[in-house]
């Protein structure tokens, strides 16, 4: 299959858990959405099963959570429960205040990458049409 | 600085000067002289030669009266330094009673409590996914958690800053336990330091648990109800902090919460509170960020601008009702990840901002704030940062010591107009309240999070660490984390549910019955419900949802 320039890449930003922090959500979505991607804002504190529902209707390529305070935990269930929706091609990408010794965990579980504080503009929107293009190409065939 | 007609009469500054000294020397117990390292004698207070400089006497003025430009009290730090009022919040109610009697000894004033996410959230502890609990605060459920919290403490006799969102239920709980301890209410004494519901709206949508309506209702009741019998407690806190955190420019964000502290001050209005004695106990919580002149002038414009507008508003005449007391809390948002023991030097910068503008209280920041909740080694050596510009760096010795620089007192002018302008354009969406209920507030700090953003982005404001100066990390310098094990965790939910077994089942379900209808009642006292709601046991988790029930619980407004 073949990708097209003309098609953009769908991101959902989100918070999962109790933080409401969410300066850096807002930002990085401007930024998408400024780069010419269709982005979907949601309120902060998510369900697990509403992030794998709002994926599923909005047919998104990437996910982003940001976490400002210990949500991160919680993105390994996430990740199981994508996959058991057969929504393992969509990319999961985790910012914000990650401490070093739990960055393995979440890349174990299967997220693509984390950006920590003083991450750029042009180095966000790289990576995330890199990894928008990757779920594209991996997507099951309908 | 701005002409001034000569041929207006002169404030007599020689017996403004006298004033001030008599209310210094009543402040001041004894008055040591200070001498610097050369043999110096320092002044308590510099000001211009009579007949020098007209418009000091009424831009300046001296400390303690007038436009209390230079300060709110007489004899400012020189006098009684600011509080440490460290915020600390971790794991199990026992774990944070011994963590506070640490940071205690080494020197901190005042105590400060910081709640787990899931008590923001109104959950209790038998509610939330359990890696999530106790990372970021202290679980505080119910009175016996809170009593845990403050054993050994000598409630009354220490200020306790609460960061307890409306509803309040954590106040509620330390009156209950305070009461069991025969400590008489009116002997406690404190802030409510989250207690302003319009910034959570706005800018901290993790305090945000009722409905913007609701949020009022309560916030009013309990202001009504502390007056009344806990009246050394300042029951609100006017939040500058988040709208700044969250992108605000700080001019933004003191004009924001001067129209917060007016809608406030208009709705006590509303109830038939006298101005005069309820704006005493109004207090402030600003971000002190690293733009060190702009943070000061801030400070000294925010102080003069209230003063004047309560006279000018509202016809206040009491100086106690005009002083403007205010935390400051050092910006997390300018703290790197890169080369993190960077950040002890940035803390100790804005520290100083905040010291200079005439703080009463002060939190700095651990270094590591940045990469997890902060450590007790980081969160010693911020207390020792405030100790060390206190004691070391004679930050105390002189009050308003960059007044009548050329550059501060312009700024503090320039800072003032911008202010001013924020105020006016709030005043013109119909107040504060209908300026966040329709969005107007969110899309202002929305475009100014991301211009400064865009700033760093080009590099027209230089990061150190991150867009200039890179350096290679040094690894060594990572803080280590610290995280609550989980069976410590388990541990809470057991005592949890114990607790609720042991209840009596009538009391609670009256209680709660009684708080439901007082909510809907037109009159009741919704925080007076509360504090019965906790002598009969009920949780935090019980009380809020019952609220939420009530009042109604709306999402933040999504501003994109």
């Amino acid at each position: 299959m073949t990708i097209t320039a003309t098609i953009p890449a769908r991101v959902l930003v989100t918070k999962i858990g109790l933080d409401g922090h969410d300066r850096g959500s807002r930002i990085i979505a401007a930024f998408l959405r400024d780069a010419g991607m269709e982005v979907i804002y949601t309120n902060p504190w998510q369900k697990i099963d509403s992030v794998v529902e709002l994926a599923m209707q909005e047919d998104v390529d990437v996910i982003g959570i940001s976490s400002l305070a210990t949500d991160h935990l919680l993105v390994p269930k996430l990740m199981t429960a994508l996959k058991a929706v057969d929504l393992g091609h969509i990319r999961v990408i985790v910012g914000g205040i990650i401490p070093d010794e739990e960055e393995p965990a979440l890349l174990e579980a299967g997220v693509s990458c984390v950006f920590h504080p003083g991450s750029g503009r042009e180095e966000i929107v790289a990576e995330v049409e890199r990894l928008a293009r990757a779920a594209t190409s991996d997507r099951p065939e309908e | 600085m701005n002409k001034i007609d000569k041929t207006q009469p002169q404030a007599d500054r020689a017996s403004a000067a006298a004033e001030w000294k008599r209310g210094f020397d009543a402040q001041v117990a004894s008055n040591k002289p200070i001498r610097n390292r050369s043999g110096i004698e320092i002044q308590p207070l510099y000001w211009p030669e009579e007949g020098t400089e007209p418009e000091y006497d009424e831009k300046l003025g001296f400390p303690g009266s007038g436009p209390m430009t230079r300060g709110i009290y007489p004899s400012m730090h020189r006098g009684r330094t600011w509080t440490q009022r460290q915020l600390i919040g971790l794991g199990r109610p026992e774990d944070f009673n011994e963590r506070i009697k640490s940071i205690l000894k080494s020197g901190a004033s005042a105590l400060s409590i910081i709640p787990c996410n899931s008590v923001y959230r109104g959950l209790d502890c038998d509610e939330v996914e359990p890696e999530l609990l106790g990372t970021c605060g202290t679980i505080l459920n119910t009175e016996e958690d809170m009593d845990i919290a403050l054993r050994d403490i000598p409630i009354g006799e220490l200020s306790i800053g609460l960061n307890d969102p409306n509803p309040f239920v954590m106040l509620a709980q330390m009156l209950v336990v305070a009461e069991k301890r025969g400590i008489d209410w009116t002997k406690v004494t404190g802030t409510s330091n989250q207690s302003d519901y319009i910034s959570h709206f706005v800018a901290n949508h993790m305090f945000y648990r009722l409905s913007l309506k609701g949020a009022r209702r309560v916030q009013m009741d309990t202001i009504t109800y502390l007056a009344e019998h806990v009246p050394n407690w300042n029951a609100l806190s006017v939040v500058g902090q988040h709208m700044q955190q969250a992108g605000a420019t700080p001019a933004q964000a003191m004009g924001l919460t001067l129209s917060s502290a007016f809608q406030y001050a208009d709705d006590c209005i509303e109830r038939g509170m006298d101005p005069e004695k309820f704006l005493e106990r109004f207090t402030f919580f600003f971000d002190i960020s690293i733009s060190f002149f702009e943070e000061v002038a801030k400070f000294r414009a925010g102080r003069r601008i209230w003063a004047r507008l309560l006279q000018e508003r509202y016809g206040v005449s009491n100086p106690r009702a005009m002083r403007f007391k205010f935390h400051g809390q050092t910006s997390g948002v300018d703290l790197t990840r890169q080369q993190p023991l960077n950040n002890v030097a940035r803390v100790a910068v804005q520290a100083m901002a905040g010291i200079f503008g005439g703080l009463q209280s002060l939190h700095t920041d651990g270094y590591d704030e940045v990469i997890s909740t902060p450590n007790e080694a980081a969160a010693k050596i911020a207390i020792s940062t405030q100790n060390i510009l206190k004691h070391e760096a004679h930050l105390c010795d002189v009050i308003d010591p960059l007044a009548g620089s050329y550059y501060v007192e312009t700024l503090t002018d320039q800072m003032e107009t911008e202010i001013l302008a924020v105020i006016a354009d709030i005043d013109a969406q119909g107040g504060m309240f209908k300026a966040v209920e329709s969005g107007h507030v969110q899309r202002m700090i929305g475009q100014s999070a991301l211009a400064f953003q865009d700033a760093v982005e080009t590099g027209e404001q230089i990061v150190v660490g991150v867009n200039a100066h890179v350096e290679q990390e040094d690894a060594s310098a990572r803080p280590s984390l610290e995280r609550p094990e989980q069976d410590w965790m388990q541990g809470q939910v057991d005592r949890l549910s114990a607790n609720k077994a042991a209840r009596d089942q009538d009391a609670v379900a009256g209680a709660l019955k009684n708080l439901r209808e007082t909510a809907r009642s037109k009159d009741g006292n919704v925080f007076g419900a509360e504090v019965e709601a906790v002598r009969a046991g009920v949780t935090q988790s019980e009380i809020i949802a019952a609220l939420r029930d009530e009042l109604g619980f709306g999402q933040p407004l999504v501003v994109a």
